[in-house]
């Protein structure tokens, strides 16, 4: 019979994660569920969802601040996302179906660290940051570095997602966000694109761009931001933008799509985002 | 009659089933629970061809209340009956494994637990052999792994006056296309099961089905059983499009054979993943069309050349051929044709039915082929349609003379005209400003009913009942799987008998109970069998009014008047059997003559965007008209025609079967996409009747044509978009991508 | 271990390892097999039930996280011999085929009415892309939703 483990607390869910490293961590449990199938031999559940350190949207000084059990529902309908993190809102939105928003949360998506989360890609784009805890204490881990591989993290085994932070963006940045998937709705992502820019004086000042289904894991478009970054913004950049795309990424074949198909959509995408940039800034 | 009632023909009637399927009540296959009832699984091969040397049972694992049962235990002849029966049950030790998924054994445990933990415990020891995929291979007999030729089934058939390369020739203008269509899984909702048990020595089945006489044969067979020895019961059926047609004939065996070694009741409910792995799909096909035409526009020759893969086994790919051998021409005049099928052994888990039957793939390369028959002219597609359709009077390529009920003309002025009326909101393409549009249009045709002479073969027989409350009951083993037989059966019999449509009962499809109508599949379930239906109720209707008219009872209602009679006399029951048409006449040996009893019309007016920054395509727009004959109930056939409509998009755009080393890549849902609320588009669906004489009030099939012609039309919309060919089905973004960017084969522009 | 449930407004207590799928709970100890399973990965839709209001996957839920909470499956909708309106739309145009993808959609139908009920087309098809429907081509489901929206508890 598994153990079921329902802290009331942080400080009890650290406990027991610490007590109970056989433990599975189920927030809405929609991977979960997914990958341990029907098997009722699992030594222990700890159960995070609803718990109310973990849920919940606030504002504080550094930004906005969302609780690891949040649901993709929640964050769709939080009036901080709507407001100042819409490409979060269209990204959670997209993700399955209104049953799986109702269940998946934002630090399960962080957690899994799947190459396809549709989060993460957007996660980079707004330089959010992941708090994690454990009896050792906290720590704050910026989410670019947060992913060391294909569904790996530099979790330590006894670590929980507690939330994450995201810097808020003045109205004058341009954010962009685009899934394509293997169909229009509830889609498994073939290529994401979430982007961040703003330009003062007509020049880039700002840009950050998350690119996920691409590569064994989320990954910044670092070359191309750099491509742009204290430029001057014009027609040409579009096209150079996806020549750079074209060239650097390195995608595989796979069962629900090509390398060459992802490159020319990421490509495309990315001369999309720059063009929408300029357009904006105008 | 004391009242006349408005008769519910061509009225929309809801569904006399509806009720307790919007309340939940309708009991599937899995609702149902027996005491004492084991749970089984099936052990299958993994590994498309080789020596199944033995089974291996984990020692530590405790196999004390699990039972295996292997090719050894089966008392008979270990084969699934079909057509050709050379499929076994299971592969027997020491037998050769002919594709990947092919049942090795079956386990069962008193919980689903342990037979899933059980499943784990065991393995099968095999021999590899190399395998074959590639019908091309299969043709140049690289290995031979069926008969002396891997050919399942040949059929070829020519018309005309001329020597086939002779009348190309004498054409102005010869169009040669190269198609290629991919599988497709019918992915019903309700994933295929069974429970089975003996009772002494008879044999219970009752499933998710669409043929309970298919599955009585099989049975029948496996164990030397007389006809009243099996019971085959059609439980609610959650879908079945073709892909519950023959399959559960061989999850019965396994169900029945495990039920006997254990000797309780046996439930066998595949799970998502082994349905999709394990189960049969639309052929895969080849086809080169050769297409002559001349500078005034008509076609003076075709030549067609079909190449199906029909994986390990016959199963229905004989019949599945013919159909498409049959509608390879298109809905045309022509007077010299040459149309040579083959259906191809290959080391694939055999493929099978699903609606349209060889009929989707054969559009797709006329309908593609006429498209670009019209551009190398320079007129439009619908002239060239109308100089050559098939009008009344005129003769198709097997020689049959149409005589009544073609509406070629009518529903291509259908989609026309719809397509001048403003449309439906149109979805937004993605946040892109960067899209192409096209137009494209299908015009085509799917015969009614059986191909040939399968009809006059079977003898398909029901019948119909007074009883003595005063209700009438249909007995047929037609089986509603969705498609509203129960429903427009009740209408038919209600009509006939002038009663009240509460008054009709449908009984079960239980072979205990009914005759054999045959089975539900073909298009025939409402032309044929509900033609039946109306002879049974009509000889019913005429027996209880001469009761009436000698007693005082000839102002009575008919529901009255049965009990009376039911007191006197029992229940009153008329059989019919059916009658082949002497008019038609059919020669297997030259495929010539009156393939079907008669066609319907179609056409499919589509326009598309294309976003060129993912190479997603949107359908903005979707008309279709398709000819039934006569709309029992409107609604009904409108639920065909939408439901087939998006099966055929969704085979067209975004379903993608993919066969890794002969199995399919995964097993999973999410990884073998179907069109979701979103990705359907909003349908225009227009009803056009060209009653057929011998059909109940006129009417033909609908179940399957609908599903033949949209990926055509898709095709040329595409075509017409982008400025690349379209020839392949199906046609993912990726392959969009490949063609816009000029990558791969160079496609005529057309 | 003991397992407190409220579905369909009765109180239920089942013996049951916490990771049991709802969806099993529900059809096998409680006999409610309204709920149904098409494919076990929480893609089809047709194991839908109301959490709180709320549609999820049963198929995907632990029974533990069913704890405390309210639970409606389709046999909730009815109300004694009446048919909720959703359901008497879907009769009335054809919205069901074969039925199986029919409890499912019901559910999120009735919720809708609640909760967005100046849904338009557009809006219904996305709120309803968790469930998959292979009979009907969607048309005369979102027909029927469109019409139960528009005619709120008096529907046909």
């Amino acid at each position: 019979m598994t153990i079921y483990l329902r802290p009331t607390s942080l400080a009890e869910a650290i406990k027991m994660r610490a007590d109970h490293p056989d433990a599975t961590i189920f927030a809405g449990g929609t991977d979960v569920m997914n990958r341990v199938g029907q098997e009722t031999s699992l030594a222990g559940m700890l159960d995070l969802f609803a718990l109310d350190s973990f849920v919940g949207v606030s504002r504080h000084e550094h930004g906005i601040q969302i609780g690891a059990a949040t649901t993709f529902y929640q964050i769709v309908r939080d009036p901080l996302v709507n407001t100042h993190l819409p490409i979060l809102r269209d990204a959670a939105s997209q993700i399955g179906a209104l049953q799986i928003q109702n269940r998946g949360t934002i630090g399960g998506n962080i957690g899994n660290a799947s190459p396809l989360g549709d989060l993460l890609p957007v996660l980079l784009a707004l330089d959010a940051q992941v708090s994690l805890a454990s009896t050792r204490g906290e720590r704050q881990v910026p989410y670019c570095e947060f992913c060391t591989g294909y569904r790996r993290t530099v979790m330590e085994p006894d670590e929980l997602i507690v939330s994450v932070s995201i810097p808020i963006l003045s109205d004058r940045t341009f954010q962009y966000w685009r899934k394509v998937g293997t169909r229009k709705a509830q889609a498994t992502s073939k290529v994401m694109l979430a982007g961040v820019g703003e330009t003062t004086c007509n020049r880039v000042t700002l840009v950050r761009l998350g690119i996920g289904a691409v590569a064994d894991r989320p990954i910044q478009l670092t070359d191309v931001e750099q491509l742009l970054l204290s430029k001057e913004l014009d027609h040409s950049q579009v096209e150079q933008a996806r020549t750079l795309t074209l060239r650097s990424l390195n995608p595989i074949d796979d069962l629900r799509s090509t390398a060459d198909y992802r490159r020319w959509v990421a490509a495309n995408l990315v001369a999309a985002f720059v063009q929408q940039l300029y357009d904006f800034s105008r | 009659m004391s009242q006349s009632l408005r008769s519910s023909i061509g009225q929309v009637t809801p569904r006399v089933d509806g009720i307790s399927q919007v309340c939940g009540a309708a009991k599937y296959v899995d609702d149902y629970h027996m005491e004492g009832m084991f749970y089984g699984r099936t052990v299958r091969s993994q590994i498309p061809h080789g020596v199944f040397e033995s089974l291996e049972l984990d020692d530590a694992f405790d196999w004390s209340d699990v039972y295996v049962a292997t090719a050894d235990d089966l008392p008979g002849p270990n084969h699934v009956a079909l057509i050709c029966d050379d499929q076994p049950a299971l592969v027997p030790i020491g037998g050769t494994i002919k594709h990947f998924a092919e049942p090795l054994a079956v386990i069962a445990a008193p919980t689903q637990e342990k037979v899933e933990a059980a499943f784990l415990h065991l393995s099968a020891k095999v021999t590899e052999l190399i395998p074959l995929f590639d019908p091309q291979d299969s043709l140049s007999k690289k290995i031979v792994i069926h008969g002396e030729d891997n050919i399942l089934k040949e059929i070829q058939f020519a018309r005309g006056e001329q020597d086939i390369e002779q009348a190309l020739a004498a054409c102005d203008l010869v169009i040669t296309g190269d198609y290629q269509t991919g599988a497709q899984e019918q992915m019903y909702i309700e994933p295929q099961g069974v429970v089975a048990w003996w009772q002494h020595e008879t044999c219970f089945v009752l499933g998710s089905m669409q043929c309970p006489y298919f599955v009585h044969r099989a049975l029948k067979e496996l164990y030397g059983l007389d006809d009243d020895q099996v019971v085959v019961k059609q439980a609610v059926t959650g879908g079945g499009f073709g892909g519950k047609e023959e399959y559960p004939s061989i999850l019965a065996c396994h169900a029945t054979l495990m039920a006997r070694k254990v000797g309780h009741p046996v439930k066998m409910i595949y799970d998502r993943s082994e349905d999709i792995l394990a189960t049969t799909k639309r052929h895969p096909a080849q086809i080169r069309h050769r297409l002559g035409i001349m500078a005034d526009g008509t076609i003076g020759a075709m030549d067609v050349d079909l190449l199906f893969d029909g994986g390990a086994y016959t199963t229905l790919s004989p019949s599945v051929l013919s159909r498409a051998v049959i509608h390879a021409c298109g809905p045309y005049r022509c007077p010299t044709v040459n149309v040579r099928g083959r259906v191809v052994a290959t080391n694939h888990p055999p493929h099978g039915a699903f609606r349209g039957f060889g009929a989707p793939q054969c559009t797709f390369a006329y309908a593609r082929q006429m498209q670009k028959a019209a551009h190398k002219l320079e007129i439009e597609p619908e002239e060239f349609h109308r100089r050559n359709m098939l009008r009344v009077g005129d003769v198709t390529v097997t020689g049959q003379k149409l005589k009544e009920s073609v509406a070629s003309e009518k529903v291509l002025d259908a989609v026309l005209q719809q397509a001048r009326e403003p449309r439906p909101q149109v979805p937004s393409v993605g946040n892109s400003s960067n899209v192409a549009r096209g137009q494209g249009l299908c015009f085509y045709f799917q015969g009614s009913g059986f191909s040939g002479n399968r009809e006059s073969v079977i003898k398909a027989r029901l019948s119909v009942a007074a009883m003595a409350d005063g209700t009438f009951e249909v007995r047929s083993a037609a089986t509603d799987i969705g498609q509203g037989a129960q429903t427009i059966f009740a209408q038919l019999a209600a009509t006939e008998l002038g009663v009240q449509l509460s008054s009709i009962v449908i009984c079960n499809a239980d072979s205990s109970r009914v005759p054999d109508s045959g089975p539900t599949v073909a298009s025939r379930t409402c032309m044929t069998v509900g033609a039946l239906v109306q002879q049974a109720a009509q000889k019913v209707r005429e027996e209880l009014q001469r009761f009436a008219a000698e007693r005082p009872l000839e102002n009575s209602g008919l529901s009255d008047i049965a009990q009376v009679y039911c007191v006197e006399h029992g229940e009153l029951e008329h059989f019919v059997t059916f009658e082949p048409d002497p008019k038609l006449n059919w020669d297997a040996a030259t495929f010539s003559g009156d393939a079907y009893p008669c066609y319907g019309w179609a056409a499919c007016l589509t326009e598309i965007a294309v976003d060129l920054d993912t190479y997603e395509v949107t359908v903005e727009r979707l008309i279709h008209a398709i000819d039934v004959g006569q709309a029992i109930n409107p609604m009904i056939v409108k639920g065909q025609i939408e439901g087939a409509t998006l099966q055929a998009l969704g085979w067209a755009l975004c379903e993608n079967v993919v066969y890794q080393n002969g199995q399919i890549a995964s097993g999973r849902l999410a990884d073998n996409v179907i069109p979701t609320f979103v990705d359907a588009p909003e349908m225009e669906t227009l009803i056009v009747e060209e009653p057929y004489s011998s059909g109940p009030h006129g009417a033909k099939g609908v179940g399957e044509i609908p599903i033949d012609g949209p990926a055509a039309a898709i095709a040329n919309a595409l075509t017409d978009a982008l400025h690349r060919s379209f020839d392949e089905v199906p046609m993912l973004p990726e392959r969009i991508a490949e063609l816009v960017n000029q990558v791969g084969r160079q496609g005529d522009r057309t | 271990m003991k397992i407190e449930l409220t579905v369909n407004n009765q109180v239920h207590t089942v013996e049951a390892n916490p990771v049991s799928r709802l969806l099993d709970v529900l059809r096998v100890e409680l006999g409610l097999t309204g709920t149904k399973e098409g494919c076990g990965e929480g893609e089809c839709g047709s194991c839908t039930v109301l959490m709180d209001g709320q549609p999820v996957n049963s198929c995907l839920l632990p029974v533990a996280q069913a704890m405390n909470r309210d639970v409606r499956t389709i046999e909730s909708l009815k109300d004694n011999h009446r048919l909720h309106p959703v359901q008497d739309a879907l009769l009335q145009f054809g919205g069901g085929q074969c039925g199986i993808c029919t409890p499912g959609i019901s559910l999120i139908a009735a919720s809708l009415m609640e909760s967005e009920p100046d849904a338009s087309r557009e809006r219904i098809r996305t709120l309803l892309a968790g469930n998959l429907c292979r009979c009907t081509g969607y048309q005369s489901i979102v027909d029927a939703i469109e019409s139960a929206l528009q005619h709120g508890e008096s529907a046909s």
